[in-house]
């Protein structure tokens, strides 16, 4: 158990080195640059202009020793630049200082500065990581449980009338992405066209004060693109449960269906959707990168589009850094849950 | 001219009937629920079915089995009475002069009431009427949408309103799909897998929908036929107008805009069935290619194992750890457009195509050279010459070849390069899995004793025989695929920002959409049926291909 978990936070390691390094690599080509120049510089500067301005400020040089400086494993350049100043990364770009330390990078928890929102990446990260968390939370409380009650309920009995209402509701659920149910939820539930305006159809107010009113379209256009394929795979694994030996057992024992189904069935037939819940993540970032932009709600996803719009290259390397982290960290929990909830894998 | 009401005076008369069948059709779905949640009146064989014995009242009915049903339908007819545009029950309370919490009150009660009648019926009465009562509301709801339908064909203009209008904006459509389903149902018991798709109403339901948006957008894009409006043309005077608003006096051409203008004044009806061109011709292709380069890495990975696999494993997990929407922003800015990245993509990944038809066509002719050389020349001969003028493009990086015949326009290679790119670990890592159980079977084994070539087995042995699940996950992921080319256009990346494809209207519209709600409407519902048609069908197939 121990060495299984070691290998895989070592492949999760390498996952995580290679597309940040992807996402630098991309961050970090010509065109990229020299836009960034033009914004942090002066807009009509000739291409000369541009190129001492960026080799003044270490962006000339090879891709893998700024990665290495970025990371923190490489000591920041110092580099007397051709205007007279020297600067150095480890002091923000400005002029070195005494005490101004070797290494800066994500390790040493320097996450470099946000051109755009003109403000520490680290600080802005945790604030929006917040709000999404918060976001989260509540797409969570709903969509698990309700995507756990169809599942079972469609599940124990395969082919009834209920299980196929159920099946498409789910199926319709998968079917709709969320900027489509976010507009007609809007439309309907937001404006005076179906005379129900029952709810706000911006969720900003959220961001201080969380109300019925102003966070239940976010939180169900998120949960509902989620609970379709969770409902599914919950009933799946029902199905198989309900026609196993030891169901037909209790039942020749003369158990109840009620007790077989929630003393004898559930507790198996959840093991599966815990892992399809956890691999569930990184779709509701997708969800709610969507969500923030379409509700206005300043969180995670919000700053992504926001930086990716904007050529705000660290604040977008932070952003990647957490997504791809928080995707391998569920990957991980998913494998190491798999194996401590199934009894057959955890005792041999 | 007059603005167009929704359903003119055909509606009226259809209306009722309509209604009356939806609120059969909801409340025998609510029945059949709380029959099923009533554990008294069903029980369930060994075989898992559900068998339904008559009811008695015993001690084990308990108190619940009543309530819930009755609170269940209590609302539902409560939410009937409350969001109908002229409230029968409230009104004639209100006319009494009553105070209105006790207004509120009654109706609530007088509610619950009918919902505990509608539960006693329904601990009353087999489930088996539910069944009856929901199939038939939904064949009477069927009848009367192709009564509509057919029927407004011949009304006058203006008298079947917007939706009879847009019915006769079908009419190709509409006689593609009887075509269509006449034959198939026909001669479905010659036509295998697709002929097996009749039998289920899941499936012919799925399948309605994909080829109405497929002959839409072939009508639309080749015959220009469907559409009213030019999706471009902006008339001044129609901004954001509502739906079926007459045109400006003086002005040529159909005499409303069906479903209204949008931000720029363009007609938001040809702007629908327009973008599903740009979807038709993205999605199923684009789908293909993830599906060609998928199979020739996964079966390999499969079949061979060992390091290639946990190399190429490795990769496929990388990139499906990569959150869809950055790898989208990275990749389709115009920055990284300038570089001449997205080419170089496309360089590599329309090779795959070429490469699965080469080794499909030598594995098989290996051992007679003539007949191997002449197929070979006939199918890539073309090809070869299709891959280079499609990633050679002018003023890109990628410029070297003479015999250029075409340009893709920019946006939609670049948003074809990615989706491709994204679909495609998936189908590696479903090919691999069906190569890893397939290749134990006694088949291949058989093969390999016969002295197969590697790639004969693969391509010849172990994909006709993963065919039905690849079949089935194609469905899906064509579904998958046009959700994120919605997704591209609903953030405005790649394609042209007027181009009328559905993810941009979407984000066109979001933008006012508190204000004018309808324009971003008809391209979401749209988008929605198309992805559900697809989901619909698939499992419609999986159900019949399971069968067998």
């Amino acid at each position: 158990m121990g060495l299984f978990i070691l290998r895989r936070l070592g492949v999760m390691l390498l996952t995580a080195l290679c597309l940040t390094f992807i996402v630098f690599w991309l961050t970090n080509l010509q065109p990229n640059l020299e836009k960034l120049a033009k914004t942090q510089g002066n807009a009509r500067m000739s291409d000369a202009a541009v190129e001492t301005w960026l080799g003044n400020r270490g962006y000339t040089r090879n891709v893998f020793v700024k990665y290495g400086e970025w990371l923190g494993v490489l000591p920041g350049y110092v580099i007397e630049g051709t205007d007279g100043e020297t600067r150095g990364r480890c002091a923000n770009n400005s002029t070195i200082t005494e005490d101004m330390s070797t290494f800066c990078g994500v390790l040493q928890g320097d996450w470099g500065y946000s051109t755009v929102f003109r403000d520490e990446v680290s600080s802005i990260l945790g604030e929006r990581g917040w709000q999404t968390a918060k976001l989260m939370f509540f797409v969570m409380l709903v969509m698990v449980p309700g995507a756990l009650i169809i599942g079972v309920l469609a599940g124990m009995r395969e082919g009834s009338r209920t299980d196929r209402s159920l099946s498409t509701v789910s199926i319709l659920s998968t079917a709709t992405p969320e900027y489509v149910s976010g507009v007609v939820f809007i439309a309907v539930f937001a404006t005076a066209t179906f005379n129900m305006q029952w709810f706000k159809g911006t969720a900003t107010s959220a961001m201080d004060n969380i109300t019925f009113e102003n966070f239940t379209l976010p939180v169900l256009t998120v949960a509902l693109y989620g609970m379709g394929y969770i409902a599914r795979m919950t009933r799946a694994s029902m199905t198989e449960v309900m026609t196993a030996q030891y169901i037909r057992t209790a039942r020749l024992k003369g158990v109840s269906f009620r007790n077989i189904v929630l003393r004898h069935a559930l507790r198996n037939a959840l093991i599966a959707p815990f892992t399809v819940i956890m691999l569930q993540f990184p779709w509701l970032l997708n969800g709610v990168v969507i969500v923030e932009t379409l509700f206005n709600y300043k969180g995670f996803g919000w700053t992504l589009v926001q930086a990716a719009g904007n050529n705000d290259i660290e604040m977008l390397l932070g952003v990647s850094v957490v997504s791809v982290f928080v995707v391998l960290a569920t990957q991980l929990i998913s494998d190491i849950g798999y194996v401590f909830l199934n009894p057959r894998i955890r005792i041999s | 001219m007059e603005a167009l009401t929704w359903t003119g005076s055909l509606g009226t008369t259809l209306g009722p009937i309509m209604v009356i069948a939806v609120a059969v059709l909801i409340l025998s779905v609510v029945g059949n629920f709380a029959a099923a949640f009533a554990s008294s009146t069903q029980q369930v064989t060994a075989a898992g079915g559900a068998v339904v014995v008559p009811w008695r009242w015993s001690d084990k009915t308990s108190f619940f089995e009543l309530v819930i049903p009755a609170i269940v339908v209590g609302l539902v007819l409560y939410a009937f009475e409350a969001f109908t545009a002229d409230p029968t029950l409230s009104t004639w309370l209100a006319g009494l002069g009553l105070p209105g919490w006790l207004t509120t009150t009654i109706t609530a009660l007088v509610f619950l009431v009918m919902g505990g009648f509608f539960a006693y019926l329904l601990q009353r009465a087999p489930a088996a009427l539910f069944e009856w009562l929901t199939r038939w509301s939904f064949i009477v709801i069927v009848g009367v949408i192709v009564t509509f339908v057919f029927f407004s064909q011949f009304a006058g203009y203006g008298n079947a309103g917007i939706v009879g209008e847009m019915a006769k904006q079908f009419l190709p459509v509409w006689i593609a799909l009887v075509v269509t389903y006449t034959l198939s149902i026909l001669f479905k018991r010659r036509l295998g897998l697709y002929g097996k798709l009749f039998d289920s109403v899941i499936g012919m339901i799925g399948y309605g929908l994909v080829i109405f948006w497929v002959f839409t957008a072939i009508f639309v894009g080749i015959f220009d036929l469907v559409g009213t409006h030019d999706p471009l043309t902006q008339i001044s005077g129609l901004k954001n107008a509502p739906p079926g608003v007459p045109m400006p006096e003086g002005e040529a051409g159909f005499a409303h805009y069906l479903l209204g203008g949008d931000n720029l004044a363009r007609d938001i009806f040809s702007r629908m069935v327009e973008g599903s061109v740009v979807v038709m011709m993205i999605a199923p292709l684009a789908t293909l290619f993830a599906f060609m380069v998928g199979i020739t890495l996964g079966l390999p990975a499969g079949y061979y194992g060992g390091r290639l696999d946990t190399f190429l494993s490795f990769l496929a997990n990388l990139i499906l750890a990569f959150p869809v929407i950055l790898l989208f922003y990275l990749l389709v800015t115009p920055e990284i457009i300038a570089t001449g990245l997205p080419n170089y993509m496309a360089m590599v990944l329309f090779i795959f195509p070429l490469v699965f038809f080469g080794v499909l066509i030598h594995s098989r002719y290996r051992n007679q050279p003539s007949k191997d050389y002449l197929i070979l020349a006939i199918v890539l001969a073309p090809l070869v010459l299709l891959y280079l003028s499609v990633i050679n493009q002018q003023g890109s990086p990628i410029d070297f070849w003479p015999l250029d015949f075409f340009d893709i326009p920019g946006g939609i290679l670049v948003v074809f390069v990615s989706v491709v790119f994204v679909n495609s670990p998936t189908v590696f890592r479903i090919v691999r899995g069906l190569a890893l159980d397939i290749k134990t079977r006694d088949y291949v084994a058989a093969a390999q004793t016969r002295g197969e070539r590697p790639w004969y087995i693969m391509l010849w042995e172990i994909l006709p025989n993963a065919r039905g699940p690849l079949i089935v996950d194609f469905c899906l992921r064509i579904g998958y695929t046009t959700i994120l080319l919605g997704t591209l256009g609903f953030f405005g990346l790649g394609l042209p920002p007027e181009s009328p494809d559905w993810g941009s209207t979407i984000n066109e519209g979001r933008k006012l959409l508190l204000i004018y709600a309808h324009p971003a409407l008809p391209p979401a519902i749209a988008l929605l049926s198309l992805v559900l048609g697809l989901n619909l069908l698939a499992d419609g197939l999986r159900e019949e291909s399971l069968k067998d």
